[in-house]
């Protein structure tokens, strides 16, 4: 017999007012895996975090956390009764409480707790602070504690609600590292929501991309990002240039020149470049266009180019070093496969 | 599945909230169906034949003598105290603000015990031959009690108009070419109008439903003609409360008309406005505060005092003031208590489960509170006299007037009081603290005594002060619904000047004002 999987959604539906936030969301996470649910605001990911933790009540569907069934339709168990952490994106600390408080509060009462706690302090590197109350904390040491509350009590799997939204841009890398490797090291199956695709794809072991209520896509990251299900999955996950073209089985026509296709094609497709895969070169040495625009970001830059065709505009991710200006006559060449649509398919907008 | 669902909050809240609703409702209802037994012909020929336009008439005319004279007192002062450079405006805000504390019956004792038969004025002139003094009664007595003791509410929502008003935009004026007075009527006064209005209604809304003063001032305004009806016919005192909750109803509409057309402004800069320099009007503003903070407060403490040292000489002694003050104390802690804690799951209700029956519930708890309270008190009357005479008879009770009744109609005129705070306390607290309790583990019970509890401690007990406070004033209620005997600290003060024993009503008197004074915590804005 196979272990069951930490997290089983089946047919989960939930509306509010007649507004359907979650319409048939089905999927499984495996023990110790670390998931992140990806969508743009307002596309139900929060929502589906909610049903698991019992927060809310599916109008239809199942929830099943290690096998055992969570809730199935109208009855269900108690968040109180689930075994679930969860890290709010406000933190939700106890502001009446320290820290060690906050961090004892899922905990029984006795010889181990205060044990635990410490334990758990260390764990997100914030020992010596156990006395303070949130409000003297700073944003990532709060953020730290409200990890440490939900992972005291060793919940079957722990949910993130955008945990680092709050966070300085300065300093969010740093304690996303540090999340990833507290949850690696607790061991912990957790469930990440989130609307920002490289946090998405940074930390997770696989994800699942979100748009209107339903799931579109899962898989790992490096397999959703090179093989998106549909114009709107690729162009969520990166920056793409969408080109009309012309495929014949293994290769597509455009003003690019003929492209290799990723998956065998045929008819009016649209193709989707990433501005990683075009290089810029001296004039000659590939299909010719002029510089538009140049952006400099220090550790790459984007530039823009213009085809002689006047209609189409490339935007390439280039190594910072080449000083392009605008002005200049440029040469542009494809590296590598290319996703290509049914012509037509809806654009995000 | 090992668990199966659970019970849900929200069912819970209103199978705990809808008969308490039920409860507040009651004794309007009551009202409502026994007045609306008596027929509308009979009704008609009833108001007509026992005075009722006059009855209305004085009402109108009191109401709108005593907004006009606290919009001329509480305009001035408030601008005087916040846009001007007048010297000790600290001092004479708090001063300013301080007769809200003394309950209009209270200062209508004062009133009397100066002017009134046997006062301090005609005991002074007695010796000089002076045997009548022109009478304090009527319109003049009642006018002069309630609105030196209810203008602070035009003062205090004028001064916080005053300081929300963006000076920017007084600067904008002048700098377009306005001299001061013209940006004063063009610009702030329009902005200033929606606040002014407030107050007002506060004022109007307090004559309309005061029954202390004008029965000690003997004017027969609603209040008073329906105490008088009380024991002689109850129907036409029901009608007559029919009447007045239709006046009420009106100003409310009327205010609520008046917000709507308000134009919020569309930019905020913040900065301290320019403060007018009084000069040579500085004795003026002086003198002007000095006459206000005289009549409303130095004089009625002044009077109590007076009486307390003529009564103490003629041997009335203190020990008499502290049966009654028990009484009061005793009544106002439980109907506080329980308050407070009825208070919980309508707050609830209405924050964590928003909803159109939640606010339906919800309302409820302000019918109460919006009504005047000889009116509440005559619900209960109704309620008491036929109702639960049954009961009575089962529980061999001699009458309905029972410490029960009084704590139950206290709870359904002030349990508002107690959910405002309660209400914003809880708004304050995040709910996801709540779920954080939850997904640790912990059962709602235990989530609300240690997260949601403690943080909205501050509101609840605000909430319960506020009633206690409130309770220790309050009269109608107190003198129709008290257990025979029961008398407090405020049926004491009515009685005593009602009867002209200036003397036994001084240190009750002093005692209540005292205790109120504790209120202005409440009222008093911290910074200045």
């Amino acid at each position: 017999m196979t272990e069951s999987p930490a997290v089983e959604c089946c047919d989960l539906r939930k509306s509010f007012g007649g507004v359907r936030a979650v319409n048939a969301v089905s999927f499984a996470l495996a023990r110790g895996q670390f998931m992140a649910l990806l969508g743009p605001s307002g596309c139900g990911k929060t929502t589906v975090l909610r049903l698991i933790a019992g927060l809310e009540r599916p109008d239809a569907g199942q929830v099943r956390i290690n096998g055992e069934v969570m809730s199935d339709g109208a009855a269900i168990v108690p968040p109180n009764r689930r075994r679930v952490g969860m890290v709010f994106q406000s933190y939700a600390l106890f502001p009446h409480m320290t820290v060690a408080q906050n961090v004892g509060y899922g905990l029984p009462g006795g010889d181990g707790r205060a044990r635990r706690v410490a334990e758990m302090l260390a764990l997100v590197g914030l020992r010596g602070l156990d006395e303070r109350h949130p409000a003297e904390l700073s944003g990532g040491q709060q953020q730290r504690v409200a990890l440490a509350r939900a992972l005291a009590p060793q919940p079957d799997i722990l949910l993130l609600d955008e945990p680092f939204s709050n966070l300085d841009v300065a300093l969010r890398s740093q304690v996303r590292e540090d999340v990833q490797r507290i949850l690696k090291q607790a061991g912990v199956s957790a469930i990440l929501v989130t609307h920002d695709q490289d946090e998405a794809m940074s930390m997770a072991d696989c994800m699942g991309v979100m748009f209107d209520g339903a799931i579109v896509q899962t898989g790992a990251p490096r397999a959703l990002y090179d093989d998106p299900a549909t114009r709107r999955v690729a162009e969520f996950l990166g920056e793409a240039n969408a080109l009309p073209g012309e495929a014949r089985g293994d290769v597509a026509a455009t003003a690019l020149g003929d492209l290799a296709l990723r998956r065998p094609a045929r008819g009016a497709v649209d193709v989707l470049i990433r501005a990683e895969q075009i290089a810029l070169a001296g004039p000659g040495q590939g299909v010719p266009a002029a510089v538009t625009r140049v952006m400099y970001y220090g550790t790459h830059q984007h530039v823009w180019a213009a085809l002689d065709d006047g209609a189409t505009v490339i935007k390439a991710r280039c190594a910072p070093d080449a000083p392009w200006r605008a002005g200049e006559r440029v040469a542009l060449r494809v590296s590598g496969p290319v996703a290509a649509f049914p012509a037509g398919e809806s654009a995000p907008p | 599945m090992t668990q199966t669902s659970w019970v849900d909050t929200r069912t819970v809240l209103l199978l705990v909230s809808l008969p308490l609703t039920g409860l507040l409702l009651l004794p309007t209802a009551y009202l409502v169906a026994r007045a609306g037994g008596v027929g509308l012909a009979e009704a008609v020929d009833y108001l007509a034949r026992s005075g009722t336009l006059r009855i209305m008439g004085r009402s109108v005319l009191l109401v709108a003598a005593t907004v006009g004279a606290s919009v001329l007192i509480g305009v001035p002062a408030a601008w005087l105290t916040t846009r001007t450079d007048l010297r000790g405006r600290r001092w004479w805000t708090i001063l300013l603000t301080v007769p809200l504390v003394i309950p209009s019956y209270v200062g209508a004792f004062a009133l009397v015990g100066a002017l009134g038969p046997r006062g301090m004025l005609q005991g002074a002139l007695e010796p000089l031959g002076v045997e009548r003094l022109p009478s304090i009664y009527g319109f003049w007595g009642a006018w002069l009690a309630v609105t030196l003791f209810s203008y602070p509410y035009v003062f205090l929502s004028a001064r916080a108009g005053l300081r929300q008003i963006d000076p920017a935009l007084e600067e904008a004026s002048a700098t377009l070419g306005r001299s001061g007075l013209a940006t004063f009527r063009h610009v702030t006064l329009p902005q200033l109008a929606p606040s002014i209005v407030a107050g007002a209604l506060l004022v109007a809304l307090y004559t309309l439903s005061d029954f202390g003063a004008v029965s000690i001032m003997q004017y027969n305004v609603f209040t008073r003609a329906i105490y008088l009806r009380l024991s002689l016919n109850l129907d036409l005192a029901a009608l007559l409360s029919l009447v007045l909750v239709a006046f009420t109803v009106a100003l409310l509409v009327i205010s609520a008309r008046a917000e709507r057309r308000t134009h919020p402004a569309t930019g905020r800069t913040h900065g301290a406005p320019r403060r007018v320099a009084l000069g040579r009007w500085a004795w003026a503003a002086w003198a002007f505060c000095a006459a206000v903070v005289a009549l409303a407060l130095v004089a009625p403490l002044g009077v109590m005092a007076y009486w307390l040292v003529n009564g103490v000489q003629q041997g009335e002694t203190l020990r008499d003031v502290f049966a009654p003050l028990q009484r009061s104390l005793r009544a106002a802690a439980v109907a506080a208590g329980a308050s407070g804690l009825l208070a919980l799951p309508f707050v609830f209700l209405q924050v964590r489960y928003p909803g159109a029956l939640s606010h339906l519930v919800a309302r409820a708890a302000y019918v109460g509170y919006a009504l005047p309270g000889v009116v509440v008190a005559l619900s209960f009357v109704f309620l008491g006299a036929n109702t639960l005479s049954v009961l009575n008879d089962l529980l061999g009770l001699s009458s309905y007037r029972t410490f029960a009744l009084l704590i139950a109609a206290y709870v359904v005129r002030f349990l508002a009081q107690a959910i405002g705070p309660a209400r914003a306390a809880l708004l304050q607290v995040n709910p996801h603290l709540e779920e954080s309790g939850l997904l640790l583990g912990r059962g709602r019970v235990h989530v609300f005594a240690t997260v949601t509890l403690p943080l909205m401690r501050s509101g609840v007990v605000a909430g319960v002060a506020l009633v206690f406070l409130t309770v220790m004033k309050e009269l109608p209620v107190t003198l129709l619904l008290a257990p025979s005997g029961y008398d407090t600290l405020a049926t004491r003060i009515w009685s005593a000047s009602s009867e002209a024993f200036y003397a036994r009503a001084a240190a009750p008197a002093l005692v209540l004002v005292a205790l109120s004074a504790l209120s202005l915590v409440y009222v008093l804005e911290p910074d200045d």
